[in-house]
């Protein structure tokens, strides 16, 4: 019995561990189906954490702290969107700006709101407890006692899954990924669905950020995201960018993370380094090609000029 | 346009780079006021700490070294068109490698120990750069990504070294033994932390600035930044000017974790580069592919940081503006970057017509 708790805990850890990646990892999903880089989500995840943080710390409403992470989620898709899109700045710069910028600002603006580097405990959003299911022994606790943004985020992997290949939103949005120069001839306004998919993009990963700060620790701390952004990017790699692919790598990411903590806590002699490693080496290997090829979206990082100015 | 079209050719690439600076500036400066303080004051006090104080100006020199190290890793990739965002990575292996023959080279001379402790950070770092330069030219896998990566694998592996076999004995908090005092290098201004690793990457960016600039090499590698496909019709090998030039650059950022355990902590430890690598990244950036841009760039960089610590005891404002600064000029670069282009392309059509 105890070794089947132990169990138990172990996989309700790494659901958990796994949460916020798995939804930056959709949100980047979104805008590199477009054909947008997206680097920024580590700061899109910052900026998720701290203005839910920030929004419940005032209202103490933890879910105008979701709305707010949303709105701010929302409007550094739009930014890095109007960088890559509209003025066509490098994406990979773009992200590192939005990168650091979010760092800088988040961080400056914490000792002000705070008037410390972070907050106190948080209220958090509580858990919804499915009648029946919830007494499943293993399955139960571990996918149907659970908060809103979790099962929000079920929902949210199989829609996307749905949209990207079952919708006519989903064909433009890979076609304008994969041969924006094509989608155009067809009519279709790259510019406008790769706004679309950027903003997406933002609100998703901050929606990750919010889980961070509202269900996970509870409280906001400097630099909270800790590099979940990367591990997002390497998931997204990983999962061949197929939403479900990207859950799955998502969760072998928290799966080795609860592992790595877990071992930290026994304080056991074991170098956990190793599997801290362990899903950049993955991620590594995989995008090398030894595990099968990771094909990215074929306009991936390169901005699209239109069609008169093939001379740029 | 008139505005534009005025201004000497030659100056326009400083303009976008000092239009950001400025305002970064001002934004840190909105800040600061949001943060009660007196933005005159508060910057005032920073750029004099930094540069016009004795020990503030050893101290910026010690920032100064491991950002211009890596920052002209940075660059030389960026000439052949290749972003490495490794140099943390590449910072830690550096570091890994002086660290070791620091320790376990012992009993030579000052003037070979030093060369071959150097010389070793290079290595390690040009590993380190050299595989997503072999995974870029050979696979075809973004190097972005993969440089990325490797940063947690270096950074994790440093971890487990010097928690594990490389550990001191007794010690409280994870770091190596002390290097061999053959192998550290010697202060330049007494009683302050300014070491010679400065003078040494000043030498590395003028032999950077000859060798970019000058040479057959750095046309080659020019050549394969601007147009790879031409330049494999003038019979240059676009793959392996990848695979050098990544390699050089993850060296010259190995050069940079050299420095800060040769000049300044002699021993490896967890937290080698509070982010030198990202910055980095940001001062190639801002200095828009000249070597002498990186020079000044990353002294206006070191200044900001060590000049922040009494600018948040004297002004009551807290460091972190500092990288909110730094950010934001890296954003208002890229706009002014992709402004500027705008307005040649529109020039350029216009005198077409």
């Amino acid at each position: 019995m105890n070794h089947l708790n132990f169990f138990s805990d172990y996989l309700i850890a790494t659901l958990r561990l796994a949460v916020p990646l798995t939804f930056a990892a959709l949100g980047g999903l979104y805008s590199e189906r477009s054909g947008v880089l997206n680097i920024a989500l580590e700061g899109m995840l910052l900026t998720g954490t701290f203005t839910s943080a920030v929004a419940t710390f005032y209202t103490n409403n933890p879910w105008l702290g979701i709305l707010a992470s949303l709105i701010a989620g929302g409007l550094v898709g739009l930014l890095h969107a109007f960088l890559c899109v509209t003025l066509r700045v490098d994406q990979l710069v773009s992200g590192l700006a939005i990168n650091l910028v979010a760092a800088g600002l988040t961080s400056f603006l914490a000792r002000l709101v705070f008037s410390g580097s972070s907050t106190q405990q948080l209220p958090g959003i509580g858990t919804i407890i499915i009648p029946g299911l919830a007494n499943i022994p293993l399955i139960g606790p571990l996918i149907f006692q659970k908060d809103f943004l979790v099962y929000l985020l079920f929902i949210l992997v199989i829609l996307t899954t749905y949209i990207l290949f079952k919708t006519s939103f989903g064909l433009t949005l890979r076609a304008v990924g994969e041969s924006p120069q094509a989608a155009d001839t067809a009519g279709i306004s790259v510019l406008f669905v790769r706004y679309i998919a950027v903003i997406i993009s933002g609100t998703l990963a901050s929606l990750g950020g919010a889980y961070l700060a509202l269900v996970q620790v509870r409280f906001f701390a400097e630099g909270m995201s800790a590099g979940k952004g990367f591990i997002a990017i390497a998931a997204l790699i990983f999962g061949r960018w197929h939403p479900i692919g990207s859950a799955l790598a998502c969760l072998l990411f928290g799966a080795t993370e609860a592992l790595q903590l877990r071992i930290q806590a026994l304080g056991a002699n074991v170098p956990y380094q190793f599997l801290v490693m362990l899903p950049y080496a993955i991620a590594l290997l995989a995008l090398a090609g030894f595990m099968g090829k990771s094909t990215p979206p074929n306009a991936l990082g390169t901005p699209y000029f239109g069609q008169n100015r093939h001379s740029d | 346009m008139t505005l534009i079209n005025r201004i000497h050719p030659r100056l326009l690439p400083l303009l976008s780079p000092l239009i950001a600076i400025v305002s970064a500036l001002i934004v840190g400066a909105i800040l600061m006021l949001m943060a009660g303080a007196n933005p005159i004051t508060a910057y005032s006090i920073l750029f004099q700490e930094s540069l016009s104080t004795y020990f503030g100006f050893g101290n910026t020199l010690t920032k100064m070294t491991p950002l211009l190290f890596a920052s002209l890793g940075v660059l030389v990739a960026l000439r052949a068109g290749q972003f490495n965002i490794g140099g943390e990575g590449q910072i830690y292996l550096g570091a890994l490698g002086s660290t070791l023959i620091g320790l376990y080279v012992q009993g030579l001379p000052a003037v070979i120990h030093i060369p071959l402790a150097l010389l070793a950070g290079f290595f390690f770092g040009a590993v380190w750069g050299w595989i997503p330069g072999y995974l870029k030219a050979m696979r075809g896998v973004n190097e972005v990504i993969t440089t990325l990566l490797l940063n947690y694998i270096a950074v994790n592996l440093v971890s487990y070294l010097v928690q594990n076999p490389l550990m001191a004995t007794d010690a409280p908090s994870p770091y190596s033994p002390l290097i061999a005092k053959t192998a550290r290098l010697p202060i330049i201004l007494p009683q302050s932390l300014a070491h010679a690793g400065i003078l040494f990457g000043l030498i590395t960016a003028g032999i950077l600035w000859v060798l970019l600039v000058r040479s057959p090499l750095g046309y080659q590698i020019t050549a394969v930044g601007f147009n790879p496909i031409a330049a494999r019709y003038a019979h240059i090998s676009v793959e392996r000017t990848i695979m050098l030039v990544m390699a050089c650059s993850g060296g010259l950022a190995g050069l940079a974790g050299s420095c800060e355990v040769m000049g300044l902590k002699y021993r490896l430890f967890e937290q080698v580069s509070p982010g030198y690598g990202f910055d980095a990244i940001a001062i190639a950036f801002l200095s828009r592919g000249s070597v002498i841009g990186v020079v000044l760039t990353s002294l206006f960089f070191a200044a900001l940081r060590s000049g922040a610590n009494v600018m948040q005891r004297s002004a009551g404002v807290p460091i972190t503006v500092v990288y909110a600064i730094q950010g934001f000029m890296v954003l208002f670069i890229a706009i002014s970057l992709a402004v500027e282009r705008e307005i040649r392309v529109k020039t350029q059509r216009n005198a077409k017509v």
